[in-house]
């Protein structure tokens, strides 16, 4: 059938089995929002209040899903706005299509009217873009934009399409939905290097990151873990992939990982590293960094072997396939010396969380557990960026994978709200957003979306009339110079705030109050806000201080 | 540190270029040299790219250029087994008193003379860079007016071939 550019465009988003997109319309897109409104029976389009919550949303609908998010902005500064949702996608290698309006053809690089040059703009924090020149070519440029996104380590993919190229007419085949393209199989001899070390070694630690959700391996990561007797510790980007109280399972390592993880890392004499990257927030010091083990490295992504840290075996491959034919090649061990240290390093741990959280303030360790008892195994959780992602992190008993939703490469305040769109649009299940009053300040404006699509987000607020994490570092590292990190001069009031955008408010002031409260909130059927204040001076601990290594981990307030 | 030449087929897309110069800049992977040309296949281009690194740089440039959509071959032209060249122009004084010393130097580069003006000369050279880098060394006290330079092109002895899918 013949149809126009902007038809195309929708009719092959529906063929790849799109069911909703987020966006915001413009105009260079008119026509194809005028093709999804001809269409709206078959996709489903959000719309929301900026084109960075699109852009955060369709990402956070990918974490949820694990299928490929999908956002539309016109150009120009809508073009612009999707910058940082591309960007925070890219570092956290989430399936993303983005696609973008453009001048026509004949008006590119006269410095039209809400022109820019989006393809050069996204070059370094896109797998790859497309500038559509031709109508022929537009319908198999999205389907290889999706091949892209989704294949190998995924990743978010930019489709920019000239105005004239929406309107122009050309004949449109569906196709099937595409495939991924099969990463390669890790090489025999390196799984048999790799078996050989593991059998050598004594303390054996499995380290894995993200790369164990997209790749979906965890119960092959488990039954490694089992079969060698050996502990799990993970990167923030990794959790959620094994249940919070897996009797091996340390939790988050690094900056302001577990003690336990962090520690059972550092003695160690071999790291099994799945699907991480070694960031500098996991690592610290990489002089320093796992100093007495060797390191075995299993990664999707070739260019991650010895990009940070030199490991002493890489093998790159599907992350899957490697660790079930590993599982195979390796003996059944038992390590009960180095299992028992590793008992005692988390009783050292529980200990000094019991200093840290034996209080009764309304600390962000009682507030989450308590929004914790009103979840399901299922509820996606949310965060933004700074310390109550950290406490979130810490604290959070995950149960069910991918229920974890976080940016963590980019540290992209103002992700939460859009994401818990994306996640509640991908689920349909009440989604839990974790925020700060700064990272909700950024793109609070998404309140309008969340109650014009009646989405079941329960948004908890962490109010601490300061940027916790800043202060954090400028107390520890600034001598308390708060600059610039003190938000008391504002005068929001988030219970006005809820009634402005339609939606119902609760505040928790002390924790007398939070049970009681939490029952009330989470007994509404739509979206809810609930505003905890919580002090200005609770801390994220434990903090390996930037660049810094074990020995200097900080595990109490020296003034506290 | 080591210098090296990498080679690499692209596809002849729109931005190419600049895809494979951003991934230096981005990473901070300096470039000594970098050309682009056709090649035997009209939809693809070469670019030779000439750097200084250790060997982890060099993987870690080679890996990273392998995920770039485009690219579809990415080869180190090993020294022993390549035949490296570079093309100078170099316009030097003429003088009296010049003159003759540039051209003995010219004659011994093998080079030649590709200007003449009452004020200036041109000379081509074409060689490895050891051997520019010689050339220019020596004509320098002369007064170097203008230089500019190709930047290594390289390719490889026999029968390797940069496209794998390229057989006799």
């Amino acid at each position: 059938m013949i149809l126009s550019g902007a038809d195309i465009v929708v009719e092959t988003l529906i063929e790849q089995g799109v069911k909703t997109v987020f966006g915001y319309p413009g105009g260079q897109v008119i026509n194809l929002y005028d093709s999804i409104y001809t269409r709206r029976d078959r996709i489903e389009h959000v719309l929301t209040a900026h084109e960075q919550g699109a852009s955060h949303a369709a990402d956070g609908y990918a974490r949820a899903s694990g299928e490929v998010g999908v956002v539309i902005a016109t150009s120009g500064p809508g073009a612009t706005n999707l910058v940082t949702g591309i960007a925070t996608a890219h570092l956290d290698s989430i399936p993303l299509v983005a696609i973008t309006g453009n001048v026509p053809n004949s008006l590119i690089g006269k410095d039209s009217f809400q022109e820019v040059d989006i393809t050069g703009i996204t070059l370094p924090i896109t797998k790859h873009n497309f500038l559509v020149k031709n109508v022929e070519k537009l319908a198999d440029t999205i389907r290889e934009a999706f091949v892209i996104a989704k294949s190998g380590r995924p990743g978010p993919v930019l489709v920019d399409i000239p105005k004239d190229v929406q309107v122009a007419k050309c004949p449109y085949q569906p196709c099937p939905v595409v495939e991924k393209k099969p990463l390669k199989s890790a090489k025999e001899n390196q799984l048999a290097l790799a078996a050989k070390m593991i059998t050598e070694s004594e303390k054996p630690y499995i380290y894995y990151g993200g790369g164990v959700i997209s790749a979906d391996a965890s119960t092959e990561m488990i039954a490694l873990a089992d079969k060698i007797d050996a502990p799990i510790g993970c990167t923030m980007m990794g959790l959620s992939a094994i249940p919070t109280n897996h009797p091996r399972f340390l939790g988050m390592e690094g900056m302001h990982g577990h003690y336990a993880s962090s520690v059972g890392q550092d003695e160690a004499d071999l790291i099994i590293t799945i699907g991480a990257r070694f960031s500098d927030r996991a690592t610290g010091n990489v002089a320093k960094y796992a100093r007495r083990a060797k390191i075995i490295h299993i990664d999707g992504d070739r260019a991650e072997l010895c990009k940070n840290i030199n490991a002493d075996l890489g093998i790159s491959g599907d992350i899957k396939d490697a660790l079930t034919r590993l599982i195979d090649l390796v003996m059944e061990t038992k390590h009960d010396a180095w299992m028992s240290r590793i008992e005692e390093l988390k009783l050292t741990e529980a200990a000094q969380f019991r200093k840290v959280t034996a209080t009764d303030r309304l600390t962000p360790y009682a507030l989450i557990t308590e929004t914790a008892k009103h979840t399901a195994a299922d509820t996606p959780v949310v965060t933004d960026v700074g310390q109550h992602q950290m406490w979130v992190a810490q604290f959070y008993p995950f149960r069910k994978n991918r229920t974890f939703i976080s940016s963590g490469g980019l540290g992209t305040m103002g992700f939460g709200l859009g994401a818990a769109i994306g996640a509640a649009k991908a689920t349909g299940k009440r989604t839990v957003l974790f925020t700060g009053d700064g990272s909700f300040g950024m793109n609070l404006n998404e309140l309008a979306t969340v109650t014009a699509e009646n989405l079941p987000v329960t948004i908890v607020i962490m109010n601490n009339h300061v940027l916790g994490m800043v202060r954090q570092w400028q107390t520890l590292f600034f001598q308390q110079h708060y600059s610039n990190t003190d938000l008391h001069c504002r005068k929001t009031d988030f219970m006005k705030l809820a009634d402005a955008f339609g939606l119902p408010g609760y505040r928790i002031s002390d924790l007398s109050e939070l049970s009681s409260v939490m029952d009330k909130a989470f007994a509404e059927d739509g979206p809810v806000l609930v505003e905890c204040l919580i002090d200005q001076d609770e801390f994220v601990l434990p903090m390996l201080p930037p660049g810094g290594c074990i020995e200097d981990i900080i595990t109490e307030r020296g003034d506290a | 540190m080591e210098r090296y030449v990498i080679a690499i087929l692209v596809e002849d897309q729109p931005g190419i270029l600049t895809r494979v110069s951003s991934m230096f800049n981005r990473r901070g992977f300096n470039i000594d040299s970098l050309t682009v040309s056709a090649t035997e296949d009209k939809g693809f281009s070469r670019i030779t790219i000439s750097l200084t690194g250790d060997e982890s740089v060099r993987t870690q440039i080679v890996r990273q250029l392998r995920k770039l959509y485009n690219v579809k071959e990415v080869k180190v032209m090993e020294r022993e087994k390549s035949v490296y060249r570079e093309l100078a122009l170099i316009k030097l004084r003429n003088s009296p008193s010049t003159r003759q010393e540039i051209l003995s130097a010219v004659d011994i580069f093998r080079s030649k003379i590709v200007d003449f003006s009452p004020n200036t000369l041109c000379v081509e050279i074409t060689g490895e860079t050891s051997k520019i880098e010689a050339f220019i060394a020596l004509v320098e006290p002369l007064g170097i007016l203008e230089m500019c330079r190709t930047g290594i092109v390289g390719i490889e002895r026999g029968c390797s071939f940069l496209n794998s899918e390229t057989s006799l």
